[in-house]
């Protein structure tokens, strides 16, 4: 089996260490991301989610264990940690109040332009990026990034990482704050862009989201890995869900209230799962009273 | 987090003690009149009896020796400075005293090392004496007093509440900003800004992509703030009441009077 792209071995990390406030935000996390994969990574607030993301791209020093990246370790002093960060790509919670420039163009051009690549390869990258967030380079590109709407500068910040052409896509609630269009559109092209190649890594408190898009789940408690699975294998285990403080999607949970009515509901994580299994169990049910 | 914590706003150091506890007008007040009595000390045993005091509260504030004398570092170069320069230039011509050494040209005098100790002292109790008010007072405490003191002033049209408002929040904010500022630096890095290399005018410039979205940010929270505040009917000072009214207490009246009898007795040392 090939190295995983990302592989963190017992990482730790200590906010302000040495200091009356010290903190402990990861306490041991061994994870491994494998090219390809689309992880949800969830946990109640304060559990060390936006901690361990950014150690996946070396903005954060872990003060124990390691974080290998293709299996070079990222600490090493031979590293390159500015290659690494145009590999992984981070995009922060709220990504629209880093932009900058005086153009949706040269905002995205910044970081292609931070690489040193030159000026036809950037405005090649900077069109792709635009188009892939579902913005017209034409239109949209000589526009001031503060006179767009929420929304689309939030796909701005998107593309802005895009651009620097990353094989892994980390997001820390990217639909924080959208409005349902937005939240479902953005959604569609995660996974869009899952689907076109890259590995996506998200970060959320939805459990709708992670259970629509998310091929493995792993879950966060107390800065420790507390659950690692498919979404079904997760949201099977509700007692220990609830009992974080998290519950879960809102389809698992109304199939679980029908069941308790009495009525033979088989599993489902999505709405779209969801109405399948109702149908299927209603017209089961019918036919049983005939 | 990180950043905003590692930078101490002024140098609060919260302690159970009774001088933590005093009325902020009571120490603002009593400061000031310490600094003024240091102008007036005329010896070295006065300003030793001084020092002797200070040493006092600083036991009575609970605040550890060390890191008092941590606060005097910034000021090490000066009071070197001071006292070099007396050494040599305070002589004052032929009657200038005893002579100690030459350096070249330079004639270092009796009377020259005299004044530069002296004054050298001077600077290092000074700052001690408002060190020992930012240590014990927090900077909100020390806004709602300056606010109280400066009230009478208002017939001058000195605007008392809203220059202690605006200290307050702009105090208030270096924290947000602070982090702020490092959530952006990370973001920008994430984009592969480097702000470590190249020459100075290349570091700048890499700052421009920090600078401005903090720029934006902070007035995006200025208006948030502003309407925050109106919305619960915010309208100045006039006839606003506080949370935590301050209070002129026994202890504070004791505290007075421990500082005058003690200023007055030193006054009478030569």
């Amino acid at each position: 089996m090939a190295e995983p792209l990302i592989d963190c071995q017992d990482v730790a990390h200590t906010y302000l260490r040495g200091t009356p406030m010290a903190q402990d935000a990861l306490r041991g996390v061994t994870l491994q991301i494998r090219a390809g994969d689309l992880v949800g990574i969830i946990g109640p607030t304060g559990s060390g989610k936006s901690t361990l993301i950014q150690h996946f791209n070396g903005l954060l020093r872990p003060t124990r264990g390691t974080v290998r990246i293709a299996g070079e370790d990222l600490w090493a002093p031979q590293t390159d940690r500015r290659r690494v960060r145009q590999r992984i790509g981070l995009v922060f919670q709220f990504p629209e109040y880093q932009l900058f420039e005086e153009t949706v163009r040269a905002d995205v051009a910044y970081g292609p332009r931070n690489l040193g690549l030159p000026e036809d390869e950037v405005s090649a990258r900077v069109d792709d990026a635009l188009r892939a967030v579902g913005l017209d380079p034409g239109a949209f590109g000589p526009r001031s990034p503060f006179s767009l709407s929420g929304g689309e500068m939030r796909r701005v910040a998107l593309a802005g990482i895009l651009a620097m052409r990353p094989e892994v896509l980390v997001l820390d609630e990217p639909a924080a704050g959208l409005d349902p269009r937005g939240k479902a559109d953005l959604l569609d092209r995660i996974e869009r862009l899952h689907r076109s190649g890259l590995t996506v890594i998200l970060v959320t408190h939805s459990m709708d989201e992670v259970a629509r898009l998310a091929r493995r789940i792993v879950v966060m408690h107390g800065g420790r890995v507390v659950a690692e699975g498919s979404p079904r294998e997760i949201f099977a285990r509700e007692e220990e869900v609830r009992r974080i403080g998290l519950r879960l999607p809102q389809a698992a949970e109304l199939v679980r209230r029908l069941r308790q009515r009495g009525l033979a509901v088989p599993d489902a994580l999505t709405i779209a799962e969801a109405r399948v299994a109702i149908r299927a169990a209603i017209r089961e049910g019918s036919r049983g009273t005939v | 987090m990180g950043l905003s914590s590692a930078v101490p706003i002024g140098q609060y150091l919260p302690r159970p003690s009774p001088l933590h506890r005093l009325d902020p007008r009571t120490k603002i007040l009593a400061a000031t009149w310490l600094v003024v009595l240091l102008f007036v000390v005329p010896s070295f045993s006065g300003q030793g009896l001084f020092a002797l005091g200070l040493l006092a509260l600083l036991v009575a504030g609970q605040i550890p020796l060390g890191y008092a004398l941590r606060g005097l570092r910034p000021i090490v170069i000066l009071v070197g400075l001071t006292v070099v320069l007396n050494l040599f230039f305070a002589g004052g011509g032929p009657d200038g005293g005893r002579e100690l050494f030459r350096l070249g040209p330079l004639v270092a005098t009796a009377t020259g090392l005299r004044t530069g100790l002296f004054l050298g002292v001077r600077l290092v109790l000074l700052v001690a004496v408002t060190s020992l008010l930012t240590l014990t007072t927090s900077p909100i405490e020390f806004t709602d007093g300056l606010e109280r003191l400066l009230r009478p002033l208002r017939r001058l049209g000195v605007p008392a509440h809203e220059l202690a408002m605006m200290m307050t929040i702009a105090l208030r904010f270096v924290p947000t900003l602070l982090d702020e500022t490092e959530k952006i630096m990370k973001a920008q890095m994430a984009r592969g800004a480097d702000f470590g290399r190249g020459h100075v005018l290349h570091r700048a410039r890499a700052f421009v992509p920090v600078l401005v979205p903090l720029l934006v940010s902070a007035f995006r929270r200025s208006e948030d703030l502003a309407l925050a505040m109106e919305a619960r009917c915010y309208q100045g000072g006039e006839g606003r009441t506080r949370m935590n009214e301050l209070r002129w207490r026994a202890a504070d009246a004791a505290a007075a009077i421990v500082v005058a009898a003690a200023s007055l007795a030193l006054l009478r040392v030569r």
